[in-house]
């Protein structure tokens, strides 16, 4: 019985730690496809840190970068990357996919 | 062909304006071309080779490999600035002053070259990788001709090494004893620069907290994209919105490297040999 409740304390600690996690950084999927990202816009709340998740499905290496945000990653063709971005304040910041420039564009929109 | 030119450009130039006034810091030395030309032959060598492993060292440390191994080289590179400013403090004035043919004064400078040798290497080695594995991508998925696609990289890459040879033949203007000044200045700067760019990148994997991001906002004078923001980019590391904790990092490797130069110059006097 003891063991019981012990299990289900920790089992609730770590829901609750999750929870915490989940909610000091939230996160946002990014999707390369054909030299394009999709959504071509995010919106993630301002004032937050955010875990952004960009999975290159193209055949070929993508560079993210963003001189708004501050950011420059090489994402290997099939490869998931995840890029910290924030706290932002609201406002509007473009993004490109930096070998595919004329495709790849994106913005991120902080409100 | 335009884009591939325009991409190598962009990627060569930073590293090219650094080898530029790495070469004019130099000129004095009489090995300076043996030591130019084995930095930019490993950097290239360092290139290749981080442009295959990409992905295992992007797997690296939770995924954060890219950041750590960029940020790994940038304060790496920074070091050997700082090292350089601070050993040239006590030495590099006298060496430019007086004794330039002096056989101990071409093998101290040696020491001196050495270090900023490891820079120019690790500026290529970054700058290049990327480089390489945009040329991959685009002769893997694109419909044009690979001659075109290489053509383009060559001419980006010549219009970067002329942009870095303008800026060396501008320096070589400058009288002899005000270039050693001018060139210190630029790599207390350029170190200052990397040291910044090294926090963004740690900033980046969520090593370090932004500490206000932006800490202040100069895009609508200079952005970062534009040709005058990168040139101001490399060589001082301007940024139009820089996180607070890059400009902590930035002020803390200026005043320290001023303070490490000022020691060395006030500091007990060697013997000429050492």
């Amino acid at each position: 019985m003891k063991t019981l409740s012990s299990l289900v304390a920790l089992a609730a600690f770590s829901a609750l730690a999750s929870f915490c996690a989940w909610a000091a950084d939230p996160e946002v999927a990014l999707v390369i496809k054909n030299h394009r990202f999709e959504p071509a816009e995010l919106r993630v709340p301002a004032g937050q840190k955010i875990r952004l998740i960009v999975h290159n499905q193209d055949s070929t290496p993508e560079e993210f970068e963003s001189h708004e945000l501050n950011r420059e990653k090489v994402i290997a063709p099939g490869a998931k990357a995840t890029i910290y971005i924030g706290p932002l304040k609201a406002g509007r910041y473009p993004f490109v996919g930096e070998f595919h420039e004329n495709t790849a564009r994106g913005t991120v929109i902080a409100e | 062909m335009l884009a591939s030119a325009i991409i190598v450009f962009r990627e060569t130039l930073e590293a090219a304006l650094i080898i530029g006034i790495i070469a004019a810091a130099t000129h004095h030395l009489k090995s300076r071309n043996a030591w130019l030309l084995t930095g930019i032959a490993a950097g290239i060598a360092g290139a290749l080779i981080v442009a295959v492993l990409a992905g295992r060292i992007a797997e690296l440390a939770a995924g954060f490999g890219q950041e750590i191994f960029n940020a790994a080289i940038l304060g790496v590179a920074a070091a050997m600035l700082a090292w350089h400013n601070i050993w040239m403090a006590r030495h590099g004035a006298a060496m430019a002053g007086e004794a330039k043919s002096l056989g101990h004064a071409v093998g101290t400078g040696a020491r001196g070259m050495s270090a900023l040798c490891i820079v120019i290497a690790l500026a290529i080695l970054r700058e290049g990788s990327e480089t390489a594995l945009f040329l991959y991508g685009l002769l893997a998925g694109s419909t044009e001709p690979a001659a075109t696609v290489l053509s383009g990289g060559a001419v980006g890459l010549l219009a970067g090494a002329i942009a870095g040879y303008g800026l060396y033949a501008g320096f070589l203007r400058i009288p002899a004893r005000r270039l050693f000044t001018v060139t210190s200045v630029l790599i207390l700067l350029l170190a200052a620069a990397m040291s910044s760019q090294m926090a963004k990148f740690l900033v980046q994997a969520d090593v370090l907290p932004s500490l206000a991001n932006p800490f202040w906002d100069t895009s609508w004078l200079l952005t970062n994209g534009s040709a005058p923001g990168r040139v101001f980019h490399a060589l001082i590391g301007y940024e139009a919105t820089p996180s607070g904790i890059q400009i902590l990092f930035y002020a803390v490797t200026l005043l320290l490297i001023l303070a490490g130069m000022h020691l060395s110059r006030r500091g007990p006097p060697r013997s000429p040999a050492t």
